[in-house]
């Protein structure tokens, strides 16, 4: 094992001493992620949160939708609830494990929605140029007369609530962020020697977009689109908040912070559980993507 | 300078008319027929074929589109479905208070987020610096509607010092202060950690030039080596402080709703719940407008600021 020595504080661009002999690109990176405190402590507590949502069903202690009025707003640490019950009696343990998925879901599926259209459309119109270009360039710029949470809102606003209208509104917020990534990528590595002398060597523009341009405008649209996970989490839960996400009385985390509002005057600590599950999901994804961004030695 | 500004407002044309579109497009996205919706239900046939002929609705969509942006155009942005109320009335008020918040979240997070990411900068690897990337990467990931319900479940239910909802409406200024003062809070929070992070990368940047190691290595003063680092950074931290509060405009929705502060988030989620489509139009058109506007703005002085950038 060769001796590494990390230079630098958290949060900032590390300098790496020392690289182990390694082939890939992508095993140096995943070399340099594992062996970075903050990361792995985020990607292990993520993890926890993503299989107790995945394993909910054989978690979750009772029936997320079914609770009884005499059980109200138990307090956390109740004999058999142990994270208390909600306004209407329901066990908070599995709500929160259920909520999990619906959270999760709405979160990430824009952002994944987001990083194939957005990486399609702006390597296309970086790569062609010209009137392609323009046409969707200055159609994403339209999108930019929108704050995020605004134009979110006024999408979900117009389609009414539920999970599919969440997910259109979120990706349409997404998509131009990522596009404009792409574009400015691909025009900076196109104007590359190297993609030149591959012209001049006689191969044509989808093998030079598959071998030359994607490898390399890949990486930078990656840690861009990670950075926007926890903005599409507090996003999805917030219109959920707004009443304009899932529909209750399926669980979700941000419908969950809604409805058990109005309880705060009662029992102060079980409304605040469910902000708490999506403010560490939040936080573990930004620090991963903190990670990320040092480990590929990416600035922006 | 002057052939830049000129190309940037000729830009932001576009733009806008393109924002019109969408919000425009807005009556089509909703589910159902959007006059036969706000009609009682026992109008006839004929009835709802009237009303849309009165409101032009059985015209085709081009020429609804020019009409509804000519009566923009005028000031005029229709009628309240709800309250018969214009919905340019309630779209003032709204924004008037929306402002209130906006202008004072966003000098809280300026001043704190500026001190912090220079102090960070100038302390680089040190305690004081973590302390700062702390607070940055919280700031970022708190859900801010939650913050707020945090921020009452301390300091109204638990130690009743502040009040938790509303605006006050009298006079009173003291009162008006203690109403804001959650709010703006939970509001900062988000831009606080943004601007302390780019602060901080911003004025790292400039300390890792060759020109402060010359101006140490002569003996300069710690406190004249960070005015001329302020000085050289100073285009960045603009830029991002202006971007910053053009999104608490449109990004405080969420809090308002939070601690029913009567401003334009408050005016959107009631004409979301119900089915307001003319007011939901109208602030969001509003915003939008405001916000283009303030980036053209955050250019233009930017360019006045750094005159290389106009060259570009």
């Amino acid at each position: 094992m060769p001796q590494v020595e990390v230079v630098g504080g958290v949060g900032e661009p590390r300098a790496f001493a020392a690289t182990p002999v390694v082939t890939s690109y992508w095993r140096t990176v995943g070399w340099r992620l594992a062996r970075d405190p903050a990361t792995l402590v985020a990607g292990a507590i993520l993890a926890l949160i993503v299989l107790s949502a995945v394993l909910a069903p054989w978690l979750a202690p009772y029936d997320p939708n079914a609770g009884s009025i005499r059980l109200r707003l138990a307090p956390v640490g109740a004999p058999a609830h142990l994270l208390g019950t909600d306004e209407q009696g329901r066990d908070m343990l599995s709500r929160l494990l259920w909520g999990g998925r619906m959270t999760l879901i709405a979160g990430l599926t824009p952002v994944l929605v987001a990083f194939v259209l957005g990486s399609g459309l702006g390597v296309l119109a970086g790569y062609t140029g010209g009137v392609t270009n323009t046409i969707v360039m200055r159609t994403m710029d339209v999108f930019y007369a929108f704050p995020a949470v605004l134009l979110a809102i006024a999408i979900s606003g117009a389609l009414g609530p539920g999970l599919p209208n969440t997910l259109i509104s979120l990706s349409i917020v997404f998509v131009p962020r990522v596009v404009r990534v792409a574009e400015s990528a691909t025009v900076q590595v196109k104007g590359l020697e190297y993609i030149a002398a591959a012209r001049a060597s006689g191969a044509g523009v989808l093998e030079i977009m598959r071998h030359h341009l994607l490898a390399n405008v890949l990486g930078p649209i990656l840690v861009f689109a990670s950075t926007q996970v926890s903005l599409s989490i507090i996003l999805a839960a917030g219109l959920s908040f707004l009443g304009l996400g899932v529909t209750p009385p399926a669980a979700e985390w941000g419908l969950m912070l809604n409805t058990l509002r109005q309880s705060i005057y009662v029992n102060a600590l079980v409304p605040a559980l469910p902000g708490l599950a999506i403010f560490l999901t939040s936080m573990t994804f930004n620090l991963l993507s903190d990670g990320l961004r040092d480990a590929m030695e990416i600035r922006g | 300078m002057w052939t830049y500004a000129g190309r940037r407002l000729l830009l932001a044309i576009p733009t806008l008319l393109g924002a019109s579109i969408i919000v425009f497009a807005m009556v089509h996205l909703a589910p159902g027929d959007p006059i036969a919706a706000v009609m009682p239900a026992e109008s006839s046939k004929a009835e709802i074929e009237a009303t849309k002929r009165a409101y032009g609705f059985d015209k085709p969509l081009p020429v609804q589109y020019l009409v509804w942006l000519g009566r923009i155009a005028q000031g005029d942005l229709g009628r309240s479905i709800a309250t018969r109320r214009a919905v340019i009335l309630d779209v003032r008020d709204a924004l008037a208070n929306s402002l209130v918040l906006a202008l004072s979240s966003s000098l809280l997070a300026f001043a704190v987020g500026v001190a912090l990411g220079l102090l960070a900068a100038f302390r680089q690897g040190r305690a004081l610096d973590k302390l700062a990337s702390a607070i940055a990467v919280v700031g970022v990931s708190i859900p801010h509607y939650w913050a707020g319900i945090i921020l009452i479940i301390i300091f109204s239910v638990q130690l009743n010092w502040l009040p938790a909802m509303g605006a006050s409406d009298g006079g009173d200024i003291v009162d008006y202060l203690r109403h804001m003062t959650l709010p703006t809070v939970a509001l900062a929070l988000i831009p606080l950690g943004v601007i302390t992070r780019v602060v901080r990368s911003a004025a790292l940047d400039v300390l890792n030039q060759e020109f402060v190691l010359a101006l140490r290595a002569k003996g300069l003063a710690v406190r004249r080596v960070f005015t001329h680092v302020v000085k050289n950074s100073a285009p960045q931290i603009f830029t991002v402080l202006g971007l910053q509060f053009g999104f608490q405009l449109g990004g405080s929705v969420l809090v308002e709703t939070v601690f029913s502060w009567p401003g334009t988030g408050y005016l959107l989620n009631l004409a979301i719940f119900q089915r307001d489509i003319p007011v939901l139009q109208g602030v969001i058109l509003v915003l939008a407008t405001f916000f283009v506007l303030l980036n053209l703005a955050v250019d233009l002085l930017q360019t006045l600021v750094d005159p290389r950038i106009a060259r570009h």
